[in-house]
């Protein structure tokens, strides 16, 4: 069997040069096609440098603009000469001048004698696969495409604004179903004379002349009506990045193409020396014998997804989303806890050894940031300094979080803590804020202090936690929030912290066995009479009666039910 | 206009411009007194593939360029007008930039401030800007990475020609805030060291730290204060605004040496730089208290480890 290339160069003609010496070496005869907007004197050097070769043919030259029709015309003509000047040929490759083989020639023979009659070209129906850029794909072949994308853009928009707008519908012609793919291809000598020779071809032509980006889909559509077997795979190694231009590949790529079994890979680098150094190199025994791109698929895959997704919950130089319409501002799930530590003196120390996750006090306090360990820098180098932090709240805690994501982690929160951050610990839907409203009252009654030296503290705190309940309380806000009064919580505390716990732990955790100690509350509701009295309502704590706290120790104990238990 | 008139105070002291080609990739760079770092300033920098170095001294009296002028690939411009008046040395460098770097690649970078981008081990300076120019990108976005030694700065004492990373090797990983400027569109950048032991108290004037220093240049092209921000507004988009990240790099600042005491005691009595050298005068003031390594402090690997600590992003480039 033998095999013959057709190559497509625009540029870069001394690489060129030296990939059409690797294709004569292996024994094929090559037939090029140069852009006809190449210069004479470049082209006539082109010409003379490999006039020493005699199975290295040039054919018309055409113009070649991407997505335009005259790449087509180009494969067309050349291909067809190819067939005509070497009738051994029974097999034809399309290939570029940026299209390295990175296994010898003999290999791809040898491969292809495996597959008798066997046309590889990638070709897949619009309708299944959602590859094009731009939402272009159906339509590319029902409108129609006189002006260049990359020269006219605007005129190319407007066109197709105005054919969606009237409802222009282009007929298919007969019996073609559009299909697209990889525009390197390898077919037989049978179906690409079939191809060529068509009856119908003027009409397909004049048809295809108007289709964005003929070259992926003229052959690709055309070989499902003459060809016998199809395998829908490009043997050339390409990859396209979210834009829909080609992946270049470079010298550290050369173990991921080695390994991956390719024949051909474009596009190449076309100072990469060390690629065109160390290829094509034939396979070890124990290297691949078929093509598998596994590797390259993740690696440029992943590309993709960090070029259009990146990195949730991280900001830098080169990636600001705006949060107003992100889902999800931090890096990973947190959670808030407002009021507990001044129920519970020792909540910090309880929620730890409860959970595996790192429990700070209160990062957000008026004089410093309290980390978990009370350092005066945190991971990541954050600094505990308040104005520091509140220069830019939300960027403390989204570094804070971004940089411990590997652990979760907690804080207190309380009413006179930074109030720029509300609004992130409101609307970030990784946030788990807890509130215990009106447990400000508890410190301030523990003071010691009577009703009337606290009565202003007392409505200051109550203002700033109203404000802290309102931006909660916003239609937008998607954080998962569980507010409770005072007077509620005490109502059951087991139920509330067990919950609060399996949150963190992300599954049911075990029974609670212990709660934390909770402050002695005796003589809390008179105190919040007095306040009253003096005319300063704490509506946020509830409505608290003398045997609350009473019950709430009794409700503290872990429910039985055991029968005969005790 | 502006750089035009300024351009007059510039004298050429040896001028090889006629060496560039059209796919040479400049550097542009003003320095003063900095004959101690340039060798492996130009060392760094050829090895990354800059192809011609187009350099401003701005009243040296300490050799360093004379050195230059010796080396074949500089350019050198020498003027003694004051700095704070040309706009921190910018204006010399757009009326050069303005007249050799049309239609190429260019590098403004200080010369303390040594590039890093993704892939800057195996590919070339070259290989990027290729990429970019395929990709119809015309700036790339870095931030400023200071670097510090373990233990006090003043005993990281920098020898000629030497990586200074080799002592200044430890970096912020994650205290950076950003900050959009609306009217320009380009991210401010605070954080890092600087704000975290100088700035701690006036967290408002720590020293930005976003910084474009690679872009396709066109005559029309300004930059507006040093690096930080530039003229067409579009070409400060260098950041992904709907969750996606763009190729980008850092600069590796290599300030913190045992040149940093001396350097600032100067530059704040002669206060040329931003805010009649405020940031200067802040560090003269912090300066004995010069341990700027802290627990959470991060050593310096390679490109791969700041990528993945998330302070540079490979983007759309594998």
């Amino acid at each position: 069997m033998s095999l013959g290339v057709v190559m497509l160069v625009h540029s870069d003609f001394a690489r060129a040069g030296q990939m059409v010496r690797h294709w004569a070496a292996g024994g094929c005869p090559v037939m090029i096609h140069v852009d006809s907007d190449v210069d004479t004197a470049t082209f006539d050097w082109f010409v003379a440098n490999l006039s020493d070769l005699d199975d290295v043919r040039f054919s018309t030259r055409h113009r070649c603009e991407w997505g335009m029709w005259g790449l087509v015309a180009a494969t067309q003509d050349a291909a067809g000469q190819l067939l005509r000047e070497f009738a051994h040929v029974d097999r034809v490759f399309l290939a570029s001048g940026s299209c390295l083989p990175l296994r010898p020639i003999s290999e791809l023979r040898d491969f292809l004698d495996g597959c008798p009659q066997t046309d590889f070209i990638e070709s897949a129906t619009t309708a299944d696969v959602p590859w094009t850029v731009g939402g272009l794909d159906r339509e590319r072949f029902t409108l129609r495409f006189p002006f260049s994308w990359k020269r006219r853009r605007r005129l190319f928009d407007n066109y197709v604004k105005f054919q969606q707008a009237i409802g222009v519908k282009r007929k298919i012609p007969k019996g073609l179903v559009p299909h697209m793919g990889s525009q390197w291809w390898c077919l037989t000598r049978k179906t690409l004379t079939a191809i060529l020779n068509d009856p119908k071809r003027r009409k397909y032509d004049r048809y295809f002349k108007r289709v964005w980006i003929p070259d992926e889909s003229y052959f690709q559509t055309l070989v499902r009506k003459h060809a016998t077997r199809i395998q829908s795979r490009s043997l050339t190694l390409s990859k396209f990045d979210f834009q829909g231009k080609p992946h270049i590949f470079y010298d550290d790529h050369a173990e991921i193409l080695r390994r991956s079994g390719c024949f051909v890979a474009r596009k190449i680098w076309p100072n990469a020396q060390v690629l065109f150094d160390s290829f094509p190199q034939a396979t070890t025994p124990n290297g691949p014998t078929r093509p598998s791109t596994g590797t390259v698929d993740r690696i440029f895959g992943k590309a993709v997804e960090r070029r259009t997704r990146g990195r949730p919950g991280l900001y830098m130089h080169s990636r600001y989303p705006n949060v107003k319409k992100a889902n999800g501002i931090s890096a990973a799930p947190f959670s808030v806890m407002h009021g507990f530590d001044a129920l519970f003196p020792h909540f910090e120390n309880w929620l730890a050894q409860q959970t595996d996750a790192q429990v700070h006090g209160h990062l957000f306090a008026k004089d410093k940031a309290q980390f978990a360990d009370r350092s005066t820098v945190f991971r990541g180098a954050l600094s505990d300094c308040a104005r520091l932090r509140d220069y830019n709240a939300q960027g403390f805690l989204t570094n804070l979080l971004w940089t411990t994501r590997d652990r979760y982690q907690c804080f207190m929160f309380g009413p006179t803590d930074t109030p720029s951050i509300h609004w992130m610990l409101a609307h970030d839907t990784n946030a788990r804020v807890w509130v215990i409203s009106g447990a400000w009252s508890i410190p301030l009654f523990l003071s010691g202090r009577t009703a009337a030296e606290t009565r202003a503290e007392a409505a200051h705190l109550q203002r700033c936690e109203n404000k802290f309940l309102k931006a909660l309380n916003a239609p937008q806000a998607h954080a998962r929030i569980r507010i409770s009064t005072l007077a509620d919580f005490l109502d059951n505390p087991r139920d509330t912290l067990q919950v609060l716990v399996d949150q963190i732990a992300g599954h049911k955790a075990r029974a609670l066995s212990d709660l934390p100690e909770m402050a002695d509350l005796g003589g809390l509701p008179a105190y919040l009479q007095e306040l009253k009295n003096q005319g300063m309502h704490p509506f946020l704590t509830g409505d608290l009666s003398a045997e609350m706290h009473r019950n709430a120790a009794v409700n503290s104990e872990p429910r039985s039910y055991v029968v005969g238990h005790k | 206009m502006r750089a035009r008139r300024k351009g007059r105070e510039l004298t050429a002291a040896q001028d090889r411009t006629s060496q560039i080609t059209d796919t040479d990739i400049l550097l542009f760079c003003t320095f003063r007194n900095e004959d101690i770092r340039l060798p492996y300033f130009l060392e760094y920098y050829r090895k990354l593939g800059v192809n011609h170095f187009l350099l401003v001294d701005n009243g040296s009296d300490d050799g360093g360029d004379s050195y230059v002028a010796e080396q074949p690939d500089v350019s050198l411009w020498k003027t003694n007008a004051p700095y704070g008046k040309s706009r921190f040395g910018m204006d010399w460098l757009t009326y050069l930039q303005g007249k050799y770097a049309h239609g190429q690649w260019a590098l403004t970078v200080d010369v303390d401030e040594f590039f890093v981008y993704p892939f800057c081990d195996t590919r070339p300076l070259r290989a990027l800007a290729d990429w970019l120019e395929a990709s119809e990108v015309r700036s790339f976005g870095t931030m400023m990475l200071d670097m510090y030694p373990k233990g006090q700065v003043s005993d990281a004492i920098y020898q000629r020609g030497t990586d200074p990373f080799k002592l200044a090797n430890w970096f912020d990983p994650g205290n950076y805030t950003l900050k959009l400027n609306n009217f320009y569109h380009n991210l401010w950048i605070q954080g890092g060291p600087r704000a975290r032991v100088f700035f701690a108290e006036k967290p408002r004037q720590a020293p930005a730290l976003n910084k474009i220093p690679f872009v396709k240049w066109d005559r029309n092209f300004t930059y507006v204060s040093s690096t930080h921000m530039l003229l067409p507004r579009g070409l400060n988009l260098v950041y992904g605004q709907n969750g996606g990240e763009k190729t980008s790099g850092v600069l590796l600042h290599a300030k913190f040496l045992n040149t940093f005491g001396p350097r600032v005691s100067q530059e704040a009595a002669r206060a040329q730089h931003y805010g009649d050298g405020r940031e200067y005068k802040t560090y003269a003031s912090e300066q004995d208290s010069s341990e700027i390594w802290c627990q959470w402090s991060e050593q310096y690997l390679n490109w791969r480890q700041l990528e993945a600590i998330g302070l540079m992003s490979k983007g759309n480039w594998a």
